[in-house]
């Protein structure tokens, strides 16, 4: 056997260029593979983060009947009672409660129908990062009466500007309608421009005066310590209220993160295929150039099994040799561009309608790379076997006559 | 003592069919242990399909073909390879040996498909090389050494495996007149002093002087069959 490994060896570095030539060709097709792989995945997980932080948070709770005409009586049923019961969950790092009214933003330039959301801008910095995306002004500490936080979309549209003035009509409980002026503190921009176009933030006591409701509110955020505590959320939380995680209130979200993973393989599995057939050429070719060499190995009594095993092991010489580099290079592109991130500002504005960052940050986990080699050690297995079926059919007398 | 019984032996090509062929037409052949035998004729006459046959490369469509006692048409093909690898030595016209494996390599590779431990395939590769005038090109790759040498190299692995009897294609056919003389006299020496069998093919004249048994065929059958004087 280690003879016959030898012989694959060298056999494989024979013709060094077209083995080279294969070589490279797994290698970049490794590397480009898991190159988009990593970009489709961190461009998938930066969505699903960004929609999580800024306005998803884990999990949701309303009022069962809240969602069907946003009536701003359905208020959460027993509110300080969840409250406390997430206070004494350890999975759960923080949550904050919203009114959420819909209404009209105008100003002298023109008006737009928005959501209002009404929080308490302490509790909202530990489930959404709201705080930190202003892009212009402050927090809600600079105007005591009525200040709002616009998004830079709703803001260009109404000609927005900080400590300008907007007009935010919507009905009281007793739906009424109310018309107040609300000066602009900040302006904020997350990575979905739809988002900004379409939510404004105010105090939650300011609206509550306005309102007409002291007690309870119209939605609760809840930020867990990781993604996959949000079903235990769910399983945990005593209460009559709807609770839905973030899957289930953004469900293309969720599906994407589902099947992102298998659309990937399905990637990679095209590529490598592609570079299987680049292999079978290429010992095709390598076993017709050998046939006398072959035909003689048979003649002088090689068996079969063993003609069969070289030539397989010269394809998975070429596939184990080519593997490793291909996946180095993958890595450590794919490690440096997930801390210096790929600049796609060139194209920022149709990034943010789907809710991206111009800024994407490439991302490949070990499970990825792992399976991946096994696919392509196996991909190396199966190219052989053609090959090496190919070379069992020399007919010994005939090839020995080939010079 | 006979050691090759070819009897009433017929090879034919696409049999039944407008273009068949009759490559043997009943060869009647014994070959004892210890000649030195051309088989010559003109080209197509079955010389080469003859070897092929004999050397279980090539299945017979009639008659019988024993070795040693033993029909190989009645082997089953794995049986057949393994009767190869022990039983019978090859020389190529074209040399075939395996360009990636030294001299040494390449004669000892034989005697690694037998399994014969490392220390007894040193010395027995040591000891063919020397006995081929080859002892200082060892290392050598085949394309690093000229034709003669590299059939040289193909008689040592031939005898590497102790066979019964070599069968050797044209062996001379792409060597100049000093390597082929070079060559005969190392085969005569072996044949003479270690009692190797020859079984050649060939159209060489300076083989067909050497060889002390001469058969002709023509048309697939044997037309003369001569002990030549020395």
């Amino acid at each position: 056997m280690k003879q016959l490994i030898t012989i694959a060896w060298r056999n494989v570095w024979r013709n060094k260029l077209r083995s080279t030539v294969v070589i490279l060709s797994i290698v970049l097709g490794l590397w480009g593979g898991l190159f988009m792989m990593g970009l489709a995945l961190g461009l998938n997980e930066q969505r699903l983060n960004s929609a999580i932080n800024s306005s998803l948070a884990h999990v949701q709770i309303h009022h069962p009947k809240f969602e069907d005409d946003y009536n701003k009586k359905y208020t959460l049923i027993e509110g300080e009672n969840i409250k406390k019961q997430l206070q004494e969950m350890p999975f759960v790092s923080g949550f904050s409660e919203r009114f959420v009214l819909p209404g009209l933003a105008a100003t002298s330039k023109g008006n737009y129908g928005i959501k209002i959301l009404g929080i308490t801008p302490e509790q909202e910095q530990l489930t959404t990062d709201i705080s930190t995306r202003l892009i212009e002004g402050t927090y809600f500490t600079k105007f005591k009466n009525n200040p709002i936080l616009v998004g830079q979309k709703l803001a260009e549209q109404l000609g927005l500007k900080v400590q300008s003035k907007v007009v935010l009509s919507f009905q009281d409980k007793d739906n009424q309608t109310i018309s107040k002026s609300f000066r602009v503190e900040a302006i904020y921009k997350t990575a979905n421009s739809m988002y900004d176009q379409l939510h404004v933030f105010v105090p939650q006591e300011d609206l509550a005066s306005l309102i007409g409701i002291r007690e309870g509110g119209h939605e609760l955020l809840i930020k867990c310590k990781s993604l996959d505590d949000a079903p235990k959320v769910q399983s945990v939380l005593k209460t009559s209220n709807l609770v839905q995680r973030w899957d289930q209130r953004a469900p293309e979200l969720g599906y994407a993160q589902q099947i992102m993973g298998s659309f990937m393989y399905i990637f990679i599995g095209i590529i490598l295929m592609a570079l299987a057939f680049g292999i079978i050429n290429t010992m095709l070719m390598a076993i017709l150039e050998r046939q006398s060499e072959l035909g003689m190995l048979m003649s002088i009594g090689m068996n079969k099994f063993k003609i069969f095993s070289m030539i397989v092991m010269e394809t998975l010489f070429l596939v184990v040799f080519a593997l490793p580099m291909g996946m180095i290079l993958a890595q450590k592109t794919i490690g440096y561009f997930s801390t210096q991130g790929i600049d796609l500002s060139i194209v920022a504005k149709g990034l943010e309608n789907v809710g991206l960052e111009a800024v994407i940050y490439p991302f490949l986990s070990s499970e990825y790379y792992f399976n991946i080699t096994i696919m392509t050690t196996l991909v190396a297995l199966v190219s052989g076997l053609i090959p090496a079926r190919r070379a069992l059919k020399i007919n010994p007398a005939e090839a020995v006559k080939v010079i | 003592m006979s050691i090759i019984n070819v009897n009433g032996l017929k090879r034919i090509y696409n049999q039944g069919m407008e273009n068949e062929v009759r490559a043997l037409n009943g060869i009647q052949l014994n070959i004892e242990q210890g000649e030195f035998t051309a088989i010559v004729g003109p080209s197509g006459s079955g010389k080469t399909t003859l070897l092929n046959c004999i050397g279980g490369l090539d299945r017979v469509n009639e008659g019988s073909l024993t070795i040693d006692g033993r029909s190989i048409g009645d082997m089953a093909e794995q049986e057949l390879i393994d009767f190869r690898l022990h039983h019978i030595g090859f020389v190529f016209q074209a040399y075939n040996l395996i360009p990636v494996l030294s001299a040494k390599e390449n004669v000892g590779f034989i005697m690694l498909l037998q399994n014969i431990p490392k220390a007894e395939i040193d010395t027995r590769v040591a000891t063919l090389l020397k006995a081929v005038g080859l002892e200082d090109q060892l290392h050598k790759r085949p394309a690093q050494m000229s034709g003669g040498q590299q059939q040289r190299v193909a008689v040592a692995r031939a005898l590497a495996s102790k066979p019964r009897f070599i069968l050797a294609d044209e062996p001379t056919a792409n060597l100049d007149s000093k390597a082929t003389s070079s060559l005969l006299d190392i085969m005569e020496k072996l044949n003479k002093e270690e009692g190797v069998t020859f079984l050649f093919s060939t159209h060489d004249q300076r083989v067909i002087d050497r060889a002390r048994r001469v058969i002709t065929i023509e048309d697939g059958k044997i037309v003369s069959d001569q002990i030549q004087k020395m």
